[in-house]
C-alpha cells in the first residue's frame, strides 16, 4: 500500500486499528521524498533519523495502548521559517544558511506535544518574500502538475510536497497569500487562520502585522485537525488572542443550507484567466445547489490592497530584517574594512535581490519626509479595506472568490517584473490586511491541466463557517482527490 | 504624483538599510522601485483625511507578563551561532564612536 | 561666565527600572554578571522571537510619571526606532515616540533658597541596548566585543524642557529627579552602575532673546561631577565660538573625562533617520484611570513636600531638612527616632552628624543600619538623664552601629556610666590639684583660663566618665571658695 498517498485522518484510523505502524508511514513518506524530491525540490532539510526515532517512540506507545493525541505518529513538515530547536532554520536565505535555533517555535512545540513525526523543512521564497518560490537562495521548487511551472509561493515547498505526496501535512505562513496561493496552484487545501489565532512566536517575521501560520493539507478534514493542534493563546506572543478555541472537527459537517455567500464583483478582475473564472463560477453554482444563498457584495477598495500591502509589508520587513547584521548569528562577510563595511557586505551578499528590493522599499517608505505620504497613507487605506469587509459581513457569512487570478505560471516568466509578480497576490492580500481567516480548496483544473483554487474568507475568528463551507463543497466534489502524475 | 525616485535617493536609502549595490544593480533597482512607487501612488486617488490609521486589526490591548525572572540561556548556547566570538563575547570589527 | 549670553540647558535622563526581569523577556536584571550569561533568544533578537511587556515596568513608569506631575494619556503605544549598532540586537530599539505613557509634567526643587520649576515633556518606557567592551578582552586592538546582559533592561526616559539656566541648576534638577525616583522606589539610580544617565542639550542665546540658539548634545553622562564639568566646558566653548563671530554647529558630542573636553562623535557623516513606526509585535495600551488614581494615592510623600513638613513639624533648619530628606529611608529613620525620643533637634544632629559619618565611612545604607531608631532614642534618653555624656555617647553610637547592641547594655558592659557622685569626683580633684600645683595657683590668682586644663585632667583621670558640669562646679568651689 502506498501509505504516502493517504491523508492524516486515514493514516490515523489505520494506525489506531493496528493495521500499520508509524515507522511504516514514515518510511513510506521518506521513500516518496527520495523518489520525487529531485524533481520538485521541495525540501531544504530532511531529518530522516529524527523522524524514524520519533515514529518508533509512538509505535511503542501504540503497542502499549497508551492514550495518544490525534496526530501522534503522523509525519508533518514545516516551512523553513518556523524555528525548530536543533534543526537548521534557513528561511531559504544565505544569511541564515547555517542557523540552528536554540529554541522551538510555539507551533513546533505544540506539534511535538501531539507527538507528530517531524520530517523536515520546506523550501520557500527567501524570508517568505515572493509568490513563486523562485526567490529561494537554494533552489526553485517545481509544480508537481507541471515541472516547468512554479508551485506558487512563498510556501511553495510545502504546497508542492503535499501535492506530490512527499508530505502528509505541512505548516506554512501567509503574509499576503503565501499559503492560499500555492495551495491553489498545487491543487491542495491551505488555510490562513484569523490574525491572532495561532502564535507567531518562533515564526521568523516578514511583516509582523500580517504574518499568520496555517496548515497545508490534502483535504479539509486534515486542515481542521491541524488547526486543532496549532491554534490557541500563547503568552509569548502579545498579538495572540486569548479566546477559546473551538473543536474544528465539529465544523466538518455538510450543512450550508442557512449560509449566505458573498461574491465580490471586484474579485473577478481584468486579466483573470477565463478557465479560472469558469471553475470558480461553477463552484459557486455548486454551493448554491447545495442550499447556500449567493449574494453579490462589493469590496470597493480591493483595487488598493496591493499598493497598501507593498507599503506596510516592506516597511515592517525593513525593520524585521535589520537583525541580520552578521553579529550574533548567521552569515558574516569576510575581509571587510570596518564595521559599516561588514554590515553592508554581509547584508548585500546574504540577502537575495527580492529581499533587498523590499528592504529598500520599506526603508524608503519610512524615511524622513515620506512617512505620511506612504506609511500613514497605507495604514489609513488599510482601515478602508477592513471597513469594506465589515460592511460585507453584515450581509453575508462568508465571501467566496478565486484564490489566484491565474493558474501556475512558467518558471522565469515574472522574475524580471516584480510588479507583475506582486499583482499575482491581488486576491489574497485583502484578507491579510483585514486579518481575516481564509482557505483555498481545489475546484478543478484549467484546460492546461493546472489546478484552480476556490477561496473562502470568513469573519474574524469564524474559521468554523469557513471550514463548514469548504467541507460541504469538498464532500460533494472530487477535485481534492485529483493528484498530479508527476511525469 | 510624486517625482520618481532618483539614483541618489536609492543610494541614500541603501546606506540607511546597510546595503550596497554595484552600478548595474543600482540602475535596475532605481527603475524597479520607481515602477513600484508609481503603482503605489494609486493610493493618492483616495481622500483619507478623516480616516484613522490601522496598525493593528486586533481588538486586543494591555498584554503583559508578570515580573518574574527565569533562567537565562547558557552562554555556550547563546554564542553557538555567532560568526565570531571570544572569551564569552560576540566579536565585531572595532567600533569607533 | 560670559554675561552676554543666557545658558539654556535641557536634560534627557535615562533611569533603569528596578524590576526583577527584563522589559520584554524573562532574563534576570542584574549588574556584574559574566558577559552574555543573562541573555536569551528574545533579548538577543534571534529570528522569530517576540516581546511581551513586563507589567511592573509599566507600573513603575506610571508611578514615576505621576511623581513627576505628568498627565497619563488613556491610550499609548510602542514604536520601533531603527538604527544599526552592534549593541542593538534587533536593529531597532522598542521605544515610544508618538503616544508615550505620560507627558506634560514638571519638577520643583530648591536651589540656594529659591524655588525652581522645570517642565517635563514626557516620560516614556524603552529597552536598553547591550554593552560594547573595547578593553580587557585579549586582542582588542582592532576588534570590539559585545555583551548583551544589559540588552532589554527597562529604562524610562525623562525628557526635560530646556528650562535650566546654568550648570548648577542642571545638577540640582538631576539630583531632584534622582531623589524622586528613589523616593517612589522605581529605580536604584546607582550612577556607577549606569542606572542613571543623562544626555545634555546645551545652547546659548543673547540675554533678553526669546529664541533658542543652536544646541549641541553631550551623550551618555553618568556622574554629577562629569555632568557639571561637561556643562561648564560646553557653555564656555559655545561662548567663545559666538564671541569670535562663529556659529555653533548642531552636533552630538562625547565628553572626554580625562581631558575635560567635549568632542564631536566621529562617525556622524549621516544625519540620523530613525524611521520610527508603530511596533507591530506589541498591542496598544489602554491605561485605566482608576488604576492611575490608585497609583497616585499610593505615592509616598515626595522629597520637597517632606522637607517642608520636616521644617514645619520639627522646627528644623532648611539645611537639616535638605540633608535628612535626601532619601526616603533617611527621612523615615529620622522621623522614627523623633517619635521614639521626642527630641527633634538632637535627633537631627546625631543623624546628620555622627550617624551619617559612620554610614559614609562604611559605605552602608541607612535601611541596613544596625543602630536602629530605638537604639538611638535610648541613647538620647541616657544623655538626657545624665547617665552618659555627649562625648561618651559618640563612643556608644559607634559601638551600637558596629554591633547592633542597645545603648544601655553597651554602657553597662563597658562601664561607661557617667560619674556624678560628688565625693568620688572631689577625691579625684584633690589628686589633680596636688599633681598640678602651678595651674591650680593660676586659678586661685584669678587666671580662670586654667580651669579648662584642670577639668581636662579630671576627665582624663576618669576616662571621660565624670560629669563635666559637676567637675567644673566642684573645681571652682575648691579653688575659688
Amino acid at each position: 500500500m502506498e501509505l504516502f498517498r493517504l491523508t492524516a485522518h486515514e493514516l490515523h484510523d489505520k494506525l489506531r486499528a493496528g493495521e500499520i505502524t508509524s515507522v511504516e508511514i514514515t518510511q513510506s513518506v521518506l521513500e516518496r521524498i527520495n523518489a520525487v524530491d529531485s524533481k520538485i525540490q521541495a525540501y531544504v532539510t530532511v531529518v530522516e533519523e529524527l523522524a524514524l526515532e520519533q515514529a518508533r517512540i509512538v509505535d511503542v506507545h501504540l503497542r502499549d495502548g497508551d492514550p495518544l493525541p490525534l496526530l501522534a505518529g503522523i509525519p508533518v513538515s514545516l516551512k523553513d521559517l518556523i524555528c525548530t530547536k536543533g534543526i537548521p532554520t534557513t528561511c531559504s536565505s544565505r544569511i541564515l544558511q547555517d542557523f540552528v535555533p536554540p529554541y522551538d517555535a510555539t507551533v513546533a512545540q505544540k506539534l511535538n506535544d501531539q507527538q507528530i513525526v517531524m520530517l523536515g523543512k520546506l523550501n520557500m521564497d527567501e524570508f517568505a518574500m515572493g509568490s513563486s518560490t523562485e526567490n529561494s537562495a537554494f533552489m526553485v521548487t517545481r509544480n508537481p502538475w507541471d515541472l516547468e511551472r512554479i508551485p506558487g509561493g512563498s510556501s511553495g515547498g510545502a504546497a508542492a510536497a503535499i501535492a506530490a505526496d512527499a508530505a502528509i501535512c505541512a505548516l506554512g505562513s501567509d503574509t499576503g497569500g503565501s499559503i492560499r496561493q500555492p495551495a491553489a496552484l498545487c491543487g491542495i487545501v491551505g488555510m490562513k487562520p484569523t490574525y491572532g489565532r495561532v502564535s507567531r512566536y518562533g515564526l521568523v517575521a516578514f511583516a509582523s502585522s500580517l504574518d499568520q501560520i496555517g496548515p497545508l493539507t490534502k483535504d479539509v478534514t486534515d486542515c481542521a485537525w491541524m488547526l486543532n493542534a496549532i491554534c490557541g493563546h500563547d503568552p509569548m506572543d502579545s498579538t495572540s488572542v486569548n479566546l477559546p478555541v473551538p473543536d474544528f472537527t465539529q465544523s466538518l459537517v455538510q450543512d450550508i443550507e442557512d449560509l449566505r455567500i458573498g461574491i465580490p464583483d471586484e474579485y473577478f478582475i481584468e486579466g483573470m484567466e477565463s478557465d479560472v473564472e469558469r471553475r470558480v463560477r461553477e463552484a459557486i453554482a455548486e454551493l448554491e445547489g447545495l442550499g447556500a444563498q449567493v449574494v453579490r457584495v462589493s469590496l470597493p477598495h480591493s483595487e488598493y490592497a496591493v499598493a497598501t500591502y507593498y507599503i506596510i509589508a516592506p516597511a515592517e520587513a525593513s525593520a524585521n530584517l535589520a537583525r541580520y547584521d552578521g553579529v550574533r548569528y548567521g552569515f558574516r562577510a569576510e575581509e571587510t574594512t570596518d564595521l559599516i563595511d561588514m554590515y553592508k557586505k554581509t547584508r548585500s551578499k546574504g540577502f537575495g535581490s527580492e529581499v533587498k528590493r523590499r528592504i529598500m522599499l520599506g526603508t524608503y517608505a519610512l524615511s524622513s519626509g515620506f512617512y505620511d505620504a506612504y506609511y500613514l497613507k497605507a495604514q489609513k487605506v488599510r482601515t478602508l479595506i477592513k471597513q469594506d469587509f465589515d460592511e460585507a459581513f453584515e450581509q453575508v457569512d462568508v465571501i467566496v472568490a478565486p484564490t489566484s487570478p491565474t493558474g501556475a505560471f512558467k518558471i522565469g516568466e515574472k522574475v524580471d517584473d516584480p510588479l507583475q509578480m506582486y499583482l499575482s497576490d491581488i486576491l489574497t492580500i485583502p484578507a491579510n490586511l483585514a486579518g481575516l481567516p481564509g482557505i483555498s480548496i481545489p475546484c478543478g483544473l484549467t484546460l492546461q491541466n493546472l489546478p484552480v483554487g476556490l477561496q473562502i474568507v470568513g469573519k474574524p475568528f469564524d474559521e468554523e463557517t469557513v471550514l463548514r463551507t469548504a467541507y460541504t463543497y469538498e464532500q460533494n466534489t472530487d477535485h481534492h482527490k485529483q493528484r498530479p502524475t508527476l511525469e | 504624483m510624486m517625482p520618481r525616485i532618483t539614483m541618489d535617493e536609492v543610494l541614500r536609502v541603501a546606506h540607511l538599510a546597510r546595503l550596497e549595490f554595484d552600478d548595474t544593480e543600482i540602475e535596475v533597482f532605481t527603475y524597479h522601485l520607481g515602477e513600484i512607487l508609481d503603482y503605489i501612488g494609486k493610493l493618492n486617488e483616495l481622500d483619507t483625511t478623516d480616516v484613522p490609521p490601522t496598525s493593528h486589526v486586533l481588538p486586543v490591548c494591555n498584554v503583559i507578563k508578570t515580573d518574574k525572572a527565569w533562567d537565562s540561556y547558557a552562554r555556550e548556547v547563546v554564542l553557538e551561532n555567532a560568526p565570531s566570538a571570544e572569551e564569552g563575547h560576540f566579536k565585531v570589527p572595532k567600533v569607533i564612536d | 561666565m560670559n554675561s552676554k549670553y543666557e545658558t539654556v540647558i535641557g536634560l534627557e535622563i535615562h533611569a533603569e527600572l528596578a524590576t526583577e526581569s527584563k522589559l520584554f523577556c524573562r532574563c534576570k536584571v542584574g549588574f556584574g554578571a559574566e558577559a552574555n550569561t543573562q541573555t536569551c533568544p528574545i533579548c538577543l533578537g534571534m529570528p522569530g522571537v517576540l516581546p511581551v511587556l513586563n507589567e511592573r515596568a509599566l507600573e513603575y513608569t506610571i508611578r514615576a510619571a505621576l511623581a513627576l506631575n505628568c498627565e497619563i494619556p488613556p491610550y499609548s503605544k510602542f514604536d520601533r526606532k531603527n538604527y544599526f549598532y552592534p549593541d542593538l540586537p534587533k536593529g531597532y530599539q522598542i521605544s515610544q515616540l508618538h503616544l508615550p505613557f505620560s507627558q506634560n509634567g514638571y519638577v520643583e526643587f530648591d536651589l540656594e533658597r529659591e524655588r525652581k520649576k522645570v517642565g517635563i515633556t514626557r516620560v516614556h518606557l524603552e529597552e536598553d541596548a547591550g554593552k560594547l567592551v573595547h578593553t580587557g578582552v585579549s586582542n582588542s586592538s582592532n576588534m570590539s566585543y559585545v555583551d548583551f546582559n544589559r540588552s532589554c533592561i527597562p529604562l524610562i526616559e525623562i525628557v526635560g524642557e530646556p528650562d535650566l539656566r546654568s550648570p548648577a541648576e542642571a545638577i540640582a534638577y538631576m539630583r531632584a529627579v534622582k531623589e524622586i525616583l528613589e523616593y517612589v522606589g522605581v529605580s536604584h539610580c546607582n550612577m556607577e552602575q549606569g542606572q542613571l544617565r543623562a544626555d545634555l542639550n546645551v545652547s546659548l542665546r543673547p540675554r533678553g532673546s526669546s529664541e533658542y540658539g543652536t544646541r549641541t548634545e553631550v551623550k551618555n553622562m553618568n556622574s554629577f561631577r562629569s555632568i557639571l564639568a561637561a556643562l561648564e566646558y560646553e557653555v564656555e566653548r559655545q561662548a567663545q565660538v559666538l564671541d569670535s563671530g562663529g556659529s555653533v554647529e548642531q552636533e552630538t558630542l562625547l565628553f572626554d573625562e580625562e581631558r575635560g573636553i567635549t568632542m564631536s562623535m566621529r562617525n556622524k557623516e549621516e544625519a540620523h533617520d530613525y524611521r520610527y513606526f508603530p511596533e507591530p509585535d506589541l498591542v496598544p495600551f489602554e491605561i485605566d484611570a482608576t488604576w492611575v488614581e490608585q497609583l497616585r494615592s499610593d505615592l509616598p510623600e515626595l522629597p520637597l513636600q517632606r522637607r517642608e513638613r520636616l521644617q514645619r513639624e520639627y522646627g528644623l533648619s532648611a539645611d537639616d531638612a535638605l540633608a535628612l530628606a535626601a532619601t526616603r529611608q533617611m527621612a523615615d529613620y529620622y522621623e522614627a527616632c523623633v517619635s521614639l525620643s521626642g527630641q527633634a533637634k538632637e535627633c537631627a544632629n546625631w543623624v546628620r552628624g555622627d550617624l551619617s559619618a559612620l554610614l559614609n565611612e562604611t559605605g552602608q545604607t541607612i535601611e541596613l543600619c544596625r543602630a536602629t531608631p530605638q537604639h538611638l532614642a535610648d541613647m538620647l534618653s541616657l544623655i538626657q538623664s545624665g547617665a552618659i555624656s555627649g562625648k561618651i555617647a559618640k563612643t556608644v553610637l559607634e559601638k551600637m552601629f558596629h554591633t547592633g547592641r542597645d545603648a544601655k547594655s553597651i554602657v553597662e558592659a563597658e562601664g561607661l556610666t557617667q560619674i556624678s557622685d560628688e565625693d568620688q569626683i572631689a577625691a579625684i580633684i584633690d589628686d589633680v590639684i596636688d599633681s598640678h600645683p602651678g595651674p591650680a595657683d593660676d586659678v586661685r590668682n584669678g587666671r580662670l583660663k586654667a580651669i579648662g586644663f584642670l577639668v581636662g585632667q579630671v576627665m582624663k583621670a576618669t576616662q571621660g566618665k565624670a560629669n563635666p558640669r559637676l567637675v567644673n562646679e566642684l573645681l571652682r568651689a575648691k579653688l575659688l571658695g
